[in-house]
């Protein structure tokens, strides 16, 4: 019988992310260079059904779908025993998932009740001689590890935001419907509301384009001239440490080894000097643009492209600049 | 309430990473370790739960025998006893989280706290793949924690561009993020005190690792990029090479 490789889609209000379409086309990917068959998994209330043939776009032909009212909110143990059942009963030897927040509490949960090794945030994978070699960041991003599983089962979480999703192939998953036995016991427990303030606010992990903002900005008030680049841009706002240590952001905006590691398309630094720990977890953005009043700023070791001037002058400039050409 | 915290020693965030003989490891020459930035929030935590609950903390470490540094700054911090599980060979994630199980389910705590991931893999994987083991439910990246005397726990836990609540019941696992609270400074006399609190040593306990590390690379090095200009006026060819050469916007 042919291997197995099953993708986690994950879904939150009835919605695909674009890192769940990422992680469908590439486990496809996989399985076809490993010449094993591929499915999705989508987990949910009656939405479930309705957008899992969506993943055709994506690389799946098929889509089996779990579905109950009680499933509609996040619950970890509920989910990990799904999926569990799931790999179980179709014997299923790889499981992909995204490295979102969901993603990163799941994996290690699934990974106990299968006995699973497994890598996490994986930003490349390769099958090398049958096996799947997966290259990961350790210590923020300072370095990488190329690594192996070795038990039967085997799970991977895959960064956001650095495998292609690809175009859309135009094309209909079919679905059907997968029966899990569920009781209470099982959602331990459950997210049963998300908080309203910050609803909606684009993440630096998933975002194209993030602006982050640095202690060149000498006070918080003046970060509306990040917020205001960023929306321009489409863009999320992020922050350097020294200011979220300030208390000038949230730390939900911190870039860096202990914030967030993110790997946009492009990445803005507002005077942000570049310590190291910083640098980490940014660098593998695709562009970095350094806008810094200090020449000899560490920023300007990583960055693409610099302007070695005074922010306050120049990213106005560059807002109005780009609201000129992207006719905003 | 019996409380445990799990905790690490890592390189400090100052680091810069070279690669060590094995070709798998970083060189540790030369290496400021400090208790891992998260596990702090942990403690602290802890030490809050303690002060509201009463009970004990129990701090436990896995690794050579220079863990017990973070041990005694987290006993310094106010927890009470410590266990050090020793062990100098190369785990992977799961053989961690089995060693650990294996101690916690000895200890039955109501409550167990690890940070929300440890800085040198950043896996973020304890709090799920220990609570796994044990058959306890966990959340991680935890910014608010309620623990109700019924034994009900509500926690805001952060997601994409926002945060959610969940509910759950103790005995449970938190992984705590930055910004469930401010940890307190070892006091002086924490530090004294922490000096005659009890640490236990022990083997740690033997488990398979189910991954291999092939080996370990730095990050390929970036060709020095091109400063545009001093002032404004380098503004209009910064978007041009952005939107021409780079084609990001």
């Amino acid at each position: 019988m042919a291997m197995k490789v099953l993708t986690f889609a994950e879904q939150r209000e009835g919605r695909f992310k674009k890192s769940t379409f990422e992680a469908v086309r590439t486990g496809r990917k996989i399985a076809d260079e490993l010449s094993a068959e591929f499915y999705a998994l989508v987990i949910g209330d009656e939405n479930a059904e309705k957008i899992a043939p969506e993943l055709g776009n994506y690389g799946a032909d098929k889509v089996f779908v779990v579905q109950d009212q009680k499933l509609g909110q996040y619950s970890l143990t509920a989910y990990a025993k799904v999926i569990a059942d799931v790999i179980n009963k179709l014997d299923v030897e790889y499981l992909f998932m995204s490295a979102t927040s969901m993603g990163k509490e799941l994996a290690p949960r699934v990974a106990g009740k299968i006995e699973a090794g497994f890598a996490a945030d994986c930003t490349d994978l390769k099958v090398e001689n049958g096996e799947v070699i997966a290259t990961r960041p350790v210590y923020a991003g300072k370095a990488f590890i190329k690594m192996k599983i070795n038990s039967s089962k085997k799970i991977y979480t895959l960064r956001p935001n650095v495998f292609p999703a690809g175009e859309s192939d135009g094309k209909l998953a079919a679905v059907e419907k997968f029966n899990v036995d569920l009781t209470d016991d099982d959602f331990k427990v459950v997210a049963f509301e998300s908080v309203a303030s910050t609803k909606g606010k684009l993440d630096v992990t998933e975002a194209d384009i993030v602006v982050s903002g640095g202690r060149g900005l000498k006070a918080p008030e003046n970060f509306k001239l990040i917020e205001e680049l960023a929306e321009v841009l489409g863009a999320a706002v992020g922050a350097s440490r020294a200011v979220v240590d300030a208390g000038w952001r949230p730390h939900d905006e911190q870039v860096g080894q202990t914030g967030k590691t993110v790997s946009p398309k492009l990445y803005i630094a507002i005077g942000i000097s570049g310590a190291i720990q910083h640098l980490a977890g940014m660098s593998s953005s695709k562009v970095i643009v350094a806008i810094n009043k200090d020449k000899d700023a560490p920023i300007f070791q990583v960055a693409d492209y610099g302007i070695a001037g005074d922010l306050f002058e120049v990213v106005p400039a560059l807002t109005a600049e780009l609201k000129k050409v992207l006719g905003k | 309430m019996k409380i445990a915290v799990c905790v690490n020693r890592v390189p400090d965030t100052e680091t810069k990473v070279k690669i060590g003989p094995d070709g798998k490891t970083i060189d540790k020459t030369g290496v400021n370790y400090i208790l891992n930035p998260y596990d702090e929030f942990a403690v602290e935590e802890a030490l809050r739960v303690k002060e509201k609950f009463g009970g004990e903390i129990i701090v436990i470490s896995l690794g050579g025998s220079e863990n017990v540094e973070v041990i005694r700054k987290s006993l310094a911090m106010g927890a009470d006893k410590g266990i050090l599980l020793k062990d100098d060979s190369q785990r992977d994630t799961f053989s961690i989280a089995k060693a650990l199980a294996e101690v916690l389910k000895e200890i039955s705590p109501d409550i167990i706290f690890f940070g929300k991931q440890s800085i040198d893999y950043d896996d973020q994987a304890m709090p799920s793949l220990v609570g796994e083991i044990l058959g306890i439910p966990s959340i991680t990246v935890v910014v608010k924690l309620e623990i109700n005397e019924d034994g009900t726990v509500i926690a805001e836990r952060e997601i994409e561009g926002g945060r959610e609540k969940v509910r759950g019941k103790l005995p449970i696992i938190i992984g705590a993020q930055r910004g469930l609270n401010e940890p307190r400074y070892p006091s002086l006399k924490g530090i004294m005190a922490a000096k005659s609190k009890p640490v236990e040593e022990r083997e740690a306990p033997k488990f398979e690792n189910k991954t291999e590390v092939i080996e370990m690379l730095l990050p390929p090095p970036k060709k020095p990029g091109r400063i545009l200009g001093t002032d404004a006026s380098a503004v209009p060819e910064l978007v041009r090479l952005l939107r021409e050469e780079a084609k990001v916007i």
